[in-house]
């Protein structure tokens, strides 16, 4: 099952990605190529597999935790500001989204 | 000359970069030499080897403060295995007093306001950190050549790269710009780069060392390691970069430190030692020997093996019959937790925000786009459409499925065999521009390392010997879960024994 120009500018959008017309054709065809391969996968037989998210469920007794949900971080607000594109008066500013 | 290089060419202390991690603290315990003076030496180097583009910020004035401080407590009478022993950081560990800006243009001017947890570990057991190493964007690459600021030469050919997306890592470590570096494995970027550079690796079980401050890719992957000469160096390293991080990665196991390196130089197995590895079993699946794998890696290789047999381990055939499905796998799985963690990148908080728009979605939209390079676009379509609505179960689950069938095969393989071996790359290091625009042809190359990464297993690169051209090979070594100590005291014997890992390119001289 082959992409196509629209599969490309659907998942662009979807992505929050702009891409030229050339950038769009010259991403469908690596994509295509790519999922040539990917479709070896179906040759698999996974009937009754459950799929593995993640390693630590191999990992027998060893528990992931939770923590309490508490504030223990310092605030830090001028320093996680400071690499911010845009900031007034402690705020992120973004462009107008409320008309 | 600055001030911050005063060391002149007559200097008794330019062999220091000859010397590892322990040798460095050995000398620094006795006093011999003075950490100001080993951090003067490396930064020295590093800016005379500038043009192998390995580093992508220094600052003496920050490492020589830390070296100073390493020095009050060595004068303090303080003796801890790393303390005023220099390294740098692959730059996706995010840094208070260096830029951290994980290879992408999207960081540029990011400067984080907190230590990965790694780095502050480090920093603790009194390492100077001596800069920021160069690395494909946000670590997706397998030679380096997606930095989107410069490419990192391999120093034993300075045409050719050093593997990634530890590249700058590697080849600082290789180059003898640093005696260790960190680095990040996702599916094989601790242990390629080591390879193809000469030098010794190792990813932990993931979950290991805490992901804390990394620059997420692939969160169920990534795994940080440390990058050295030499198995015992790793060793020291990891000892302080494990354990876990109970408040601030809930994927970091919860299990004790271990001192790798104490365990290392304990007596061998068998009490004798002209085979210190008897009774070891090493596997070898058939599938990492096969005709896609170069022959002269093929031949290094297998040297190294023969010289585990005179060791006394004995080999044993294996089979991982999913070998080949590891790669549509890993890169359906990687790019769709990529393309998750990286839509944090939204012109808002830190990163790149373009100059004109229209609106808040086109600000999105033309931030990300001229923010990310090419492979992390691309891995980010890959990864959104995997997602998507119609194409989840066929691609993303599916994958997720045969990624438990893999995990499976290495445990039926780990019940014949205690450690599993075979090559780490199917090549030697390649010309910078060879493999084109074709993503494909660099995917395939990351056959033997992607299994044990999407199984969560401990895997290292050792020095083997030289292929074609002089260049160096990588033994890849696979240990079951939590095994790492087995994987580091494998390797030390094998290093005892042998003296590839004591080769340097002749750029480092």
């Amino acid at each position: 099952m082959a992409l196509t120009f629209k599969d490309i500018e659907r998942v662009a959008n979807l992505a929050r990605l702009e891409l030229r017309p050339d950038e769009t054709e010259h991403t469908l065809a690596q994509l295509n190529g790519f999922f040539t391969l990917v479709e070896q996968m179906q040759a698999v037989n996974t009937d009754g597999v459950a799929p593995l998210a993640h390693p630590a469920a191999l990992l027998g007794d060893v528990a992931l935790r939770l923590r309490e949900d508490i504030a223990s971080e310092p605030n830090q607000r001028e320093a996680s500001q400071a690499s911010a594109p845009a900031v007034e008066r402690g705020l992120f500013l973004v462009p107008k989204v409320i008309e | 000359m600055s001030s911050s290089f005063p060391i002149s060419p007559t200097s008794p202390s330019l062999d220091l970069h000859d010397l590892g991690v322990a040798e460095l603290a050995a000398r620094l315990a006795s006093g011999s030499v003075s950490s100001v003076e080993v951090t003067q030496h490396f930064l020295a180097r590093i800016a005379r080897q500038d043009s192998l583009g390995a580093f992508l910020a220094v600052d003496a004035d920050v490492s020589l403060a830390q070296a100073r401080a390493a020095d009050v407590r060595l004068a303090a009478g303080e003796r801890t295995p790393l303390l005023g022993v220099p390294l740098a950081h692959k730059d996706v560990f995010v840094t208070r007093d260096f830029p951290t800006t994980a290879g992408s243009k999207m960081l540029e001017h990011y400067r984080s306001p907190f230590d990965a947890t790694v780095v502050s570990k480090l920093a603790g057991a009194g390492m100077v950190t001596l800069g920021k190493l160069n690395c494909d964007e946000f670590a997706m690459g397998s030679g380096n050549e997606n930095s989107a600021y410069k490419l990192v030469q391999n120093p034993w050919d300075v045409s050719r790269v050093p593997g990634g997306s530890s590249g700058g890592s590697a080849a600082a470590v290789a180059a003898r710009l640093v005696p260790a570096a960190t680095g990040t494995d996702t599916g094989g970027s601790i242990r390629q780069p080591a390879s193809l550079t000469g030098i010794t690796g190792i990813k932990p079980t993931y979950g290991r060392c805490s992901r804390y401050g990394m620059v997420a890719f692939a969160s169920s992957l990534d795994q940080a390691g440390p990058m050295a000469r030499s198995a015992l160096d790793c060793a020291l390293l990891l000892s302080s970069m494990a354990g876990p991080d109970p408040d601030r990665d809930s994927t970091s196991l919860d299990l004790p430190a271990v001192d790798y390196a104490t365990d290392l130089i304990a007596t061998p197995a068998d009490g004798t030692s002209a085979k210190p590895l008897k009774g070891l079993r090493i596997g070898l699946p058939a599938q990492f020997f096969g005709a896609g794998c170069a022959p002269d890696v093929l031949a290094a290789v297998r040297g190294a093996l023969a010289e585990f047999e005179k060791l006394g381990a004995t080999l044993v055939d294996v089979s991982l019959p999913l070998t080949e499905l590891s790669i549509p796998v890993y890169y359906v799985i990687a790019p769709a937790e990529a393309s998750s963690n990286l839509s944090r990148f939204d012109g808002v908080r830190y990163g790149h925000r373009a100059a004109h728009y229209l609106d808040l979605t086109d600000m999105y939209k033309k931030s990300r786009s001229e923010g990310f390079g090419d492979e992390a676009t691309r891995r980010i379509m890959i990864g959104t459409y995997v997602l998507s609505h119609g194409y989840y179960d066929a691609y993303y689950l599916k994958a997720q499925k045969i990624r438990r069938l893999i995990a499976q095969d290495f445990q039926t393989a780990f019940a014949q065999c205690d450690v599993i071996a075979g090559p780490v790359s199917p090549t030697v290091a390649w010309k910078i521009g060879e493999k084109g625009d074709d993503p494909v042809a660099s995917y395939l190359a990351d056959i033997y390392t992607l299994s044990s990464s999407l199984a969560g297993l401990p895997g290292m690169s050792i020095p083997a010997g030289f292929g074609e051209g002089g260049l160096p090979v990588g033994l890849q070594l696979i240990g079951n879960y939590f095994k790492e100590a087995q994987l580091l005291g494998t390797a030390h014997q094998f290093q005892l024994a042998t003296d590839w890992h004591q080769k340097a390119p002749k750029a480092s001289a």
